[in-house]
């Protein structure tokens, strides 16, 4: 991977001193450089943990707890598959496969043309109308095969 | 703009995710390219997501239904003359009157898809604030007596009685106290705290402020799962108009007391659905459990007495405090005073959000509102209260939905999910997954759940493949055993129930596949 350039680093330290003041400011601070960068660098590590005063471990520890904070850059559009029961009960684990077939990739991986990341859920409170995927911030009920194909064409 | 028939467009997550952005905007489009003049209002969802986009009319005093709209059906709507409650082949007729919202009892969710949920006109409009209003006349233990009376338990899932958890906070001495909302709503087959805070925010940041006049807490966080994007959007504009109009902040409503709310994002882990790895995730760190006691009523958020209680607990105390504690358990059943906020999901032909007094057969749940399974197979089993929570075999559909009830048959209500599965389902599949799932999420504290889960995943496999069968089962059967009694907190110590279900009900489906 290579190592965020200097602008990007000035971003870390200006997302991690701008919430620094807040209580509990860890996690908030992580999603906020998340937000802007996509993902939580590795680099981010050493400068969040300088400005909250913290170990690199506890730090690292956090990034490395939480499903959704993600170490290496996203695709363009992340999907997110729901795993959940409510979604097994509707046939989400035939549309697991076909999103993996038809993508080429696996969980928590990202296509060669860096158009799509993959991603496993456990639930978008969508269980009325399962199967779900959410792509970004858009969730989709009642999800067909055929359906995911034009989600995401 | 006077006169513009009001149209109502849901926005809630499962409205749009069937498509009520382009229903909105395609009605918008249509109508001024017909010069009808209509106000379009984004409401939240009245919870029968089988009718979504479920688009509404106001004619006089009432409101008439139409559903499920495509976008394709707008232009043969207003041909139809909506805004007139013309007849259409969609029409449903008045929606308070639909079978399935008129056999509720809607408490909790009064106003949920009735209002545009951002608007505090609105929310006041329809009896929004009276609760708080109440308990700004009420010292602390009146407040705190009034919820106890109610005989509300918590319903995140652990029941425990709301009005005893307050009163230790208020009896316990600091110089800051917290509420902590948990809105980590992560079972499969529930949305109801996330339709709260998407279809009526106000309500829940109201419940917070009573629960903080009741225990003298003066800040309280709503930690919202990731996964609500909306959620937490609508939360976050809500707490900003509230703080705009003196609801939230110094000197409330002139009350002489303080209340803030933030909203903290979680980031995907299960585990903090429990109520001290929420805490320790609010304040920065890894969500690993805490030993208790200390009780985080006495020594919770960065070591405060703290209330946390889950969203659909603190959005009915409005409702408590203003109509009265006798009002609130004059429903229910047994033990399991007031309302049941029922999540029909999965397999289920008419799914959504029923809020019913407790005591009604799960039965009626299935068959009457439900309609039976969305396939029109048979219904071979039910999980109920969430994915540590067992399979209810069709013998026991005639439970009565109540806390002890459910207990007494080895399952349990939990935040009130109901995923439905037909007779397609393979029961093994759903054991192992069950174990999957707690390898996944164990925070790694305790053996027990840490390493259980993962020999749970592989011994079921072992079965599943014909290895040992006789010898493996039992070990299974011991693993569960070591896991309910030797975890730390409900994830190890429930992620077996399932499992246990599958064995006592379901045993054809774990053994050798042929």
């Amino acid at each position: 991977m290579t190592e965020p350039d200097r602008q990007t680093r000035q971003t870390i330290r200006r997302l991690a001193e701008a919430g620094a003041a807040q209580a509990g400011a860890l996690l908030p601070i992580l999603h906020a450089i998340q937000d802007e960068l996509g993902y939580v660098p590795d680099a981010a590590v050493p400068i969040v943990a300088e400005v909250l005063n913290l170990s690199r471990a506890e730090v690292h520890g956090v990034v490395s707890f939480y499903h959704l904070f993600r170490t290496d850059p996203p695709g363009k559009q992340t999907l997110y598959v729901c795993r959940a029961e409510a979604c097994q009960s509707m046939g989400s684990r035939e549309l697991e496969r076909h999103a993996r077939d038809k993508l080429g990739i696996g969980y928590h991986e990202t296509t060669a043309d860096g158009r799509f990341s993959l991603e496993p859920i456990y639930c978008l409170g969508n269980c009325a109308c399962s199967p779900a995927v959410m792509i970004d911030e858009d969730v989709y009920g009642r999800v067909t095969p055929e359906r995911l194909d034009e989600l995401l064409d | 703009m006077e006169n513009r028939t009001r149209v109502f467009v849901p926005m809630d997550t499962t409205a749009r995710s069937l498509g009520a952005d382009g229903v909105a905007e395609a009605l918008r489009r249509e109508a001024e390219s017909r010069g009808t003049a209509i106000e379009i209002v984004r409401n939240g969802s009245r919870g029968l997501y089988w009718l979504e986009p479920l688009v509404e009319v106001e004619v006089g005093a009432e409101r008439l239904a139409y559903g499920p709209v495509a976008e394709s059906d707008v232009g043969s709507l207003l041909d139809a003359d909506l805004p007139g409650g013309g007849d259409h082949p969609l029409a449903l007729g008045p929606t308070e009157s639909l079978p399935w919202l008129a056999g509720q009892s809607r408490l909790t969710f009064a106003r949920v898809g009735v209002t545009d949920p951002l608007s505090i006109d609105d929310y006041r409009a329809h009896d929004g604030f009276r609760g708080l209003e109440k308990a700004a006349s009420m010292t602390p233990e009146e407040i705190v007596a009034e919820v106890t009376e109610s005989g509300l338990r918590g319903r995140g899932g652990a029941a425990f009685p709301t009005g005893i958890k307050w009163n230790t906070v208020l009896k316990t001495d600091a110089a800051q106290k917290y509420i902590a909302c948990n809105a980590d709503e992560g079972d499969s087959g529930t949305f109801a705290d996330r339709m709260i805070m998407e279809s009526d925010p106000y309500v829940l940041l109201e419940g917070m402020t009573i629960a903080g006049f009741a225990t003298g807490a003066t800040m309280g966080y709503v930690y919202i799962r990731a996964e609500y994007p909306l959620a937490i959007r609508i939360m976050r504009e809500a707490i900003e108009r509230a703080e705009a109009a003196g609801l939230l902040g110094g000197n409330l409503l002139d009350s002489g007391r303080d209340f803030n709310v933030e909203v903290r994002e979680a980031a995907g882990a299960y585990i903090c659905g429990e109520e001290t790895s929420m805490l320790e995730s609010l304040e920065g760190k890894r969500g690993m459990i805490r030993f208790r006691p200390p009780l985080p009523a006495v020594k919770g958020l960065f070591g405060a007495p703290t209330v946390v209680n889950n969203v659909i607990s603190l959005a009915t105390v409005p409702i408590i405090l203003d109509k009265g504690a006798e009002y609130y358990r004059d429903y229910g059943s047994g033990r399991s005073r007031g309302t049941l906020t029922v999540q029909l999901a999965g397999n289920i032909r008419q799914g959504g959000l029923v809020e019913i007094g407790f005591g009604r057969p799960l039965s009626e749940l299935l068959y009457d509102f439900g309609g039976g399974s969305a396939t029109g197979r048979p219904i071979r089993a039910v999980q109920a209260g969430g994915p540590l929570a067992a399979y209810v075999h069709p013998s026991q559909f005639d439970t009565p939905l109540d806390y002890e009830e459910f207990a007494a048959i080895g399952a349990m209500i939990g935040h009130g999910g109901l995923v439905v599965f037909d007779d397609t389902v393979d029961m093994g599949e759903q054991a192992r997954f069950a174990m999957e799932f707690c390898a996944i999420e164990s925070c790694g504290k305790c053996t027990p759940c840490r390493v259980g889960a993962v020999r749970g995943v592989e011994v079921i496999e072992k079965i599943l493949n014909g290895e040992n069968e006789a010898a493996n089962l039992e070990l299974l059967r011991d693993l569960c055993d070591t896991m309910v009694s030797g975890s730390l907190c409900a994830l190890g110590g429930m992620a077996p129930f399932p499992v246990i279900s599958v064995l006592d009900h379901f045993p054809e489906d774990l053994r050798a596949r042929a």
